[in-house]
């Protein structure tokens, strides 16, 4: 059997793909994070929960209406979507022009919220859910599930797309236009307040979406964001907040940094991320693809 | 008050004992003037005298506002500068306010249209060729004269028939400002209404058909361009340093 540095090929291949499923999350939560921030100026700490409330969101959907993955893979986003512009429009919107500190209060004070109630209601021990695509492809040298393979494609095209839709079209010209001067967009007749209102929902749908795709991969439960957006924090921290497409290659480039560590130096997998962080915050404070102010 | 009369109105713009706030300071102190239906009128005053506040008062972007501004026969002191800007009035920031993350087609294609008459893209080509040429360049990759020709350009798609231009002639060459008076003769011509905050004495001259001059935050005298051609002295106790 062919070796990699020592490591057996199917091995390295499987942590690869691991690394790409990781890299997929961290790619499409920092991207979430880095629209909001880009508007809103707010760093949006509920974002694992939002997440969090994505997966239990599919799980609901199916145990009591019988809605079935693909279905939730739209509605749930859409309802977690929902939560968020209502949560903007109510009390987010009462913090703008004040101190970072209080919106840093009140998103995380919201996260809390949600997974206690997450807790309360469902328990915080783990729900099932089942795999929509059982099975997989032979690849010969591996054995690849049709779920990630699923998950890393999906997941590479939403950002694709969430991406174009920003960079590309006449809609997201206004969004880059308001995230640099939002007063004078304003001064040209355009309502920027439910610009933010709907960028703050989207933000939002896509950290649900990415839960909708976790939940079949482990079990629901009310900390699966807590911790991954601990890591995607840093991600953002490494790539910068400036570039979207920036914090799309980080999540993923970082996804199999972190893979290959853990075939190479299992040891380090839990703090390369973190390690890499330090680094680049030392040399490039703003960020691998940010912008200096 | 429907909408044929309404803009059948000869004062599109009427600004009555408007006071502005910019952060803690108290930056204008009852400004009254009225425009006429396709004046050219102008703002003089020094540095610091409230020309650029008032534009953004009449806009609706000063931080606070209180008085009276009347836009097309309606009263716009409580609404936001969307809602204003709908109404039919555009708006060209003091140093230009091109957005570096637009290229320049995007740039001019920014601002809504708000209502039927508005230039088109091809007619606004034509009147500044350099926008066409740099259509795909990054909007603050122009000239400092070309991003200002593109701040101008972009209000005209919009059907806006009043403009409040700041300082469209600011740091820019002498031929560049030529340029830019040809295009406000153009505007005039057309029927547009024009406000317009200057320091440059000897272009406002060369454009405008009024003169108001601000001093402390409210209009200290008004002259017309005639007056000013004959008696050039009358403005210098207001303008010289």
């Amino acid at each position: 059997m062919t070796d990699v540095f020592g490591v057996p090929l199917p091995a390295l291949m499987g942590q690869l793909t691991l690394g790409l499923i990781s890299g997929s999350f961290y790619a499409m939560l920092s991207l979430g994070l880095a629209v909001i921030f880009g508007l809103l100026n707010v760093v949006n700490f509920t974002h694992g929960a939002q997440f969090t409330l994505g997966a239990f969101g599919a799980w609901a959907l199916l145990r009591y209406f019988g809605i079935p993955y693909w279905g939730s893979l739209v509605l749930a986003p859409l309802l977690v979507g929902l939560i968020g512009v209502v949560l903007e429009k109510t009390l987010l919107r009462r913090l703008y022009g004040m101190s970072d500190l209080y919106q840093l209060l009140l998103t995380f004070g919201m996260a809390l919220v949600f997974e206690g109630l997450l807790a309360i209601l469902f328990g915080s021990s783990g729900l099932p859910y089942d795999n929509p695509i059982p099975g997989g492809f032979n690849l010969g040298f591996m054995f690849l599930p049709y779920y990630r393979a699923w998950v890393v494609t999906f997941s590479i095209v939403m950002c694709t797309v969430t991406w174009f839709a920003i960079e590309r079209t006449r809609l997201g010209a206004y969004l880059r236009a308001a995230t640099e001067k939002p007063e004078l967009v304003r001064a040209f007749g355009v309502n920027v307040p439910r610009m933010i209102t709907i960028t703050y929902g989207m933000g939002v749908a896509l950290a649900a979406l990415a839960g909708v795709l976790a939940a079949p991969m482990d079990q629901v439960k009310p900390s699966m964001g807590t911790g991954l957006i601990i890591t995607v924090f840093a991600v953002v921290v490494i790539g910068g907040m400036g570039s979207l497409f920036g914090a799309i290659l980080t999540g993923f480039g970082l996804g199999i940094i972190e893979a290959l560590t853990k075939v190479y130096y299992p040891q380090g997998s839990s703090v390369a991320i973190f390690l890499i962080m330090t680094v680049v915050l030392l040399l490039k404070p703003s960020g691998l693809f940010g912008k200096t102010q | 008050m429907n909408d044929a009369n309404r803009f059948a109105s000869p004062i599109p713009l009427a600004v009555r004992d408007l006071h502005g706030h910019y952060g803690q300071s108290h930056v204008l102190h009852g400004m009254s003037f009225e425009v006429r239906r396709g004046e050219v009128v102008t703002l003089l005053g020094r540095n610091g005298a409230g020309k650029t506040s008032t534009l953004r008062a009449i806009i609706g972007i000063l931080g606070k506002r209180s008085g009276s501004v009347v836009f097309e026969g309606v009263e716009t002191i409580a609404m936001t500068s969307d809602r204003i800007a709908t109404i039919g009035l555009g708006y060209c920031p003091e140093e230009r306010g091109i957005f570096s993350a637009l290229t320049v087609q995007e740039n001019l294609l920014l601002p809504p249209v708000l209502k039927p008459g508005g230039m088109t893209v091809d007619e606004i080509h034509v009147l500044f060729p350099p926008l066409k040429e740099r259509a795909k360049s990054q909007g603050t990759k122009l000239s400092g004269g070309e991003q200002q020709m593109l701040a101008i350009a972009r209000i005209l798609r919009t059907g806006a028939k009043t403009l409040l231009l700041d300082e469209p002639t600011e740091g820019l060459a002498p031929i560049i400002v030529q340029h830019i008076g040809e295009i406000i003769h153009t505007l005039k011509q057309r029927g547009y209404t024009i406000v317009l905050v200057e320091q440059n004495l000897r272009f406002a001259m060369s454009v405008a058909d009024r003169h108001y001059v601000v001093e402390h935050g409210h209009v200290v005298d008004e002259v017309s361009n005639e007056q000013l051609r004959v008696k050039p002295e009358r403005l210098d106790k207001y303008l010289s340093v």
